[in-house]
């Protein structure tokens, strides 16, 4: 695929690399916040390559891992129901909520149905004026602006039995949660790349001055992070830190202004619980007074839902980089991906199911910078 | 071998895994998705109840009758949509179970088929399944010689599902189990992974193919055949089905207690199937295949079974991707194109495509 | 968060007043929803997620970057490390 492709060449790869070993002198934490992010870095082995003395800290960026445990039970609530097709993306199935997942309510007969984009939700509400359709809109940033559309869309054309479970979250307050917790290590954040795409980045020098962090916008290749993380030790080593923007092809500083005028159209800004964390102030999107009438949570009025944490579970503290996955005492034993106890292990991207699958195996760092070959 | 157990009545309580059905009351979708939960659920719920078999949990098990080594193979076809660019749940019900008993070795001679049709299908449609399976049988020099069909009521099925059954010698000297492969052992896929889950998917998710990919779908027994011929002592053989090449190796890695170290780049994964699943958030490694295998070659072998394969036309795109050694026992571990690793599980349930 | 990837605009059509367009993902086509790139061309590149394009993709940018990487390891070889540090120290970082 073209302009994939090239941001997976191994060969410029290695010299990012050598770029990278040859100017980091001294440890540095760096957290990138998107899952998508965690994920190629992860999958490619990108961790095991860079200088041991940089450490990845993998940030709250996984909206399957943070929407807070009420709303999961609110969405089981609806997806109960027998008027209900309950429609979400893949990522969102096997999240655990109070004891149940959106594959075991499927099992007692509930009608769920995997979608790609949230305008397929929308036409299968025209498709079935019978049945109320309810999409689970979660998301950062860059899936609001099309949940956002399809919502628009349902009040344009008329789709009244259309209506939509919101919990979308915000990248900047969730770096300045972190920034202000008292254990926090973190020295320096890639941005996700994608978010920006939408939002821009002026929201993130603020951040800069405030903490005195390096924040650079990086994209999602193997190319791309390893331009992220070489951008951030050269700033680190130089005791800078400003913000600088490494996937400047699917960045412009304003973003995306069509995307963000439909978004203060039809979300407004609210005090959001994350899983794990707690509540932040202003961190999250809810659907604005003018749509009302399709916010899910209004019309099916789900109310006195009694959620249940696992007592057990540390994901909290593993979102904000406070704790590696494995030092937590059910990691691997009481909680795996077959029996999640919280959303880091359910998510592909979650730190804890990424430690669990891809990093049973414990190899030096240093081995795998050959390509192996086969005789 | 999978050690004798007596039939016992089902006792939750006595179940020593720690992650038991128990947590599950209800058949889930992962249940069938070849992954995890389908084997805990052959190993937790029907392994008991039957006694274990002497074949092990193989595609296919060899039995002695009267003195001849047979393989016996089943399989039910719950395929949606019923028909897909490269084919129908028709060739996939022949095909399929063909390729059950060609993993063992065994000459596929003699197929069965059960239907359970849904009230209020068009015969239309049943005629054009038969018509692909009479097709595809003769197409393999197999025959269907016995049958049912059952009728259940409207909303009580999905039109057509179809099972097959079918029996094939195995030859003497032939030894394949997934409990075979030793460290040592290369890896061969008989060509590009990822097909057939991505023909599938095209038409459930609206994506078209500037070139089109059509299911792989393809009776394997003259394809190894062609490798007997280079050797006897192939140690084990798997078409890739659900769950993909990954549920395969481990599979095999966990039967026979032994490592696999992949290499990522040089696994055969064509364009258009890695850029539709670049776009879903699917990994090439868990999508279906069908007219696919691996195999595990005694190395001395590897050079003249991958030749034997890549001059028949249903191995052209042979290639090593992997070999098997003592390291991580019973874990597949993949070199990345960067020269990183990860470790490459059986998945869940069912891969689904993600937005993160 | 964001699994987002570019593809190239074939064909731009309207459906329900909404600007759709048919987009190649190297060999795959996708239907993909331009309201939030209105001006984008036939032949322009796009980053799409979910079903809608979010982003005209850079390609004067895509270029630039690939070309820094390519230098990278040349001018190591050419003046060795000092050379190489004044020269990404000149050519490189731009604060917003």
């Amino acid at each position: 695929m073209k302009y994939l492709d090239e941001f997976n060449d191994p060969e410029l790869a290695k010299r990012l690399l050598d770029d990278i070993h040859a100017t980091v002198k001294q440890p540095w934490a760096i957290m990138e916040v998107c899952g998508g992010q965690t994920h190629s870095i992860i999958r490619h082995g990108i961790d095991q390559l860079i200088p041991d003395q940089v450490e990845m800290i993998h940030g709250p960026g996984c909206p399957v891992c943070v929407t807070p445990l009420e709303l999961i039970d609110k969405a089981l609530e609806i997806a109960s129901r027998p008027e209900v097709i309950f429609c979400s993306f893949g990522d969102m199935l096997r999240v655990p909520g109070s004891g149940r997942d959106l594959f075991r309510v499927k099992s007692e007969g509930g009608d769920i149905r995997v979608v790609y984009s949230p305008l397929d939700a929308l036409k299968l509400a025209r498709e079935n004026p019978d049945r109320e359709v309810v999409f689970f809109g979660i998301g950062f940033e860059t899936t609001a602006p099309p949940n956002a559309m399809a919502v628009f869309q349902a009040k344009r054309l008329g789709v009244p039995n259309f209506s939509m479970l919101v919990s979308h979250v915000r990248v900047p307050p969730a770096i300045d949660a972190i920034m202000q917790s008292p254990a926090c290590r973190v020295q320096a954040f890639l941005a996700a790349g994608h978010v920006c795409s939408v939002m821009g980045t002026q929201e993130y020098p603020p951040l800069v001055e405030r903490y005195s962090v390096p924040i650079v916008v990086t994209g999602f290749e193997p190319l791309d992070i390893l331009e992220g993380i070489r951008h951030t030790v050269h700033q680190l080593e130089r005791g800078e830190s400003y913000l600088d923007n490494a996937y400047a092809r699917a960045v412009p500083p304003e973003g995306n202004l069509a995307a963000r005028k439909l978004l203060s159209e039809v979300f407004t800004v609210t005090d959001r619980g994350w899983r794990g964390i707690g509540v932040i102030p202003d961190s999250g999107w809810r659907l604005s007074e003018t749509y009302r009438d399709f916010d899910a949570e209004y019309r099916f009025q789900v109310g006195d839902i009694h959620t249940d944490e696992s007592a057990v579970c540390r994901s909290g503290e593993v979102l904000q980089g406070l704790i590696k996955p494995h030092e937590c005492a059910a990691f691997g034993t009481q909680c795996t991906p077959r029996n999640p106890l919280g959303a880091t292990m359910v998510s592909s991207e979650g730190a804890c199911a990424a430690y669990y699958l891809y990093r049973r195996l414990n190899t030096p760092s240093t081995s795998q910078r050959e390509v192996a070959s086969i005789g | 071998m999978a050690e004798a157990v007596d039939a016992q009545p089902l006792d939750f309580e006595g179940w020593a895994c720690p992650v038991p059905l128990r947590d599950s009351p209800t058949i889930v979708m992962g249940h069938g998705g070849g992954g995890q939960m389908s084997a805990e659920l052959i190993e937790h719920l029907f392994v008991p109840a039957f006694g274990s078999s002497p074949g092990g949990l193989a595609d296919s098990a060899v039995v002695e009758l009267g003195g001849a080594r047979i393989a016996f193979s089943t399989d039910t076809f719950v395929v949606r949509p019923l028909f897909f660019p490269g084919g129908s749940i028709g060739h996939l019900a022949v095909n399929g179970t063909i390729n059950d008993l060609a993993m063992s070795g065994a000459t596929p001679a003699h197929l069965s088929c059960g239907f359970v049709l849904e009230e209020g299908t068009e015969l239309g449609i049943v005629g054009r399944v038969a018509s692909d399976m009479g097709a595809a049988a003769r197409a393999a020099g197999v025959t269907i010689v016995t049958g049912d069909t059952k009728v259940v009521d409207s909303g009580h099925g999905d039109q057509v599902y179809v099972n097959t059954a079918g029996l094939g010698l195995v030859p003497s000297g032939v030894d394949i189990r997934p409990d075979r492969a030793r460290p040592g052992d290369v890896v061969i896929v008989s060509g590009a992974i990822g097909v057939h889950g991505i023909a599938i998917m095209s038409v459930r998710e609206g994506l078209g193919f500037g070139s089109e990919i059509t299911s792989d779908t393809a009776a394997l027994h003259p394809l190894v055949a062609a490798m007997l011929a280079v050797t006897p002592d192939l140690h084990a053989l798997r078409d890739p089905t659900r769950g993909g090449l990954a549920t395969s190796l481990n599979e095999i890695a966990t039967a026979s207690g032994v490592g696999v170290r992949l290499v990522e780049k040089a696994i055969p994964v064509p364009a258009e199937v890695g850029n539709a699943c670049s776009m879903l958030g699917l990994d090439p490694l868990y999508v279906a295949n069908e007219g696919k295998l691996v195999a595990f070659v005694p190395r001395e072998h590897s050079d003249a079974v991958l030749a034997a394969m890549r001059a028949h036309p249903l191995g052209g795109g042979a290639a090593i991707i992997g070999e098997c050694v003592e390291d991580h026992p019973s874990m597949v571990v993949v070199t990345t194109t960067f020269g990183g690793t990860r470790v490459v599980d059986t998945p869940l349930g069912e891969q689904l495509p993600r937005i993160c | 968060m964001c699994l987002a990837v570019p593809g190239k605009v074939l064909d731009i059509w309207e459906r329900d007043q909404t600007r759709m367009a048919k987009v190649d993902f190297g060999g795959v086509e996708k239907d993909v929803c331009l309201e939030f790139v209105p001006d984008i061309e036939v032949g322009e590149y796009t980053i799409v997620h979910v079903g809608f394009a979010l982003q005209r993709l850079d390609e004067k940018s895509a270029m630039e970057t690939l070309a820094l990487f390519r230098e990278l390891g040349e001018l190591d070889k050419e003046f060795g490390d000092a050379w190489a540090q004044a020269a990404r120290d000149n050519g490189r970082e731009v604060p917003e």
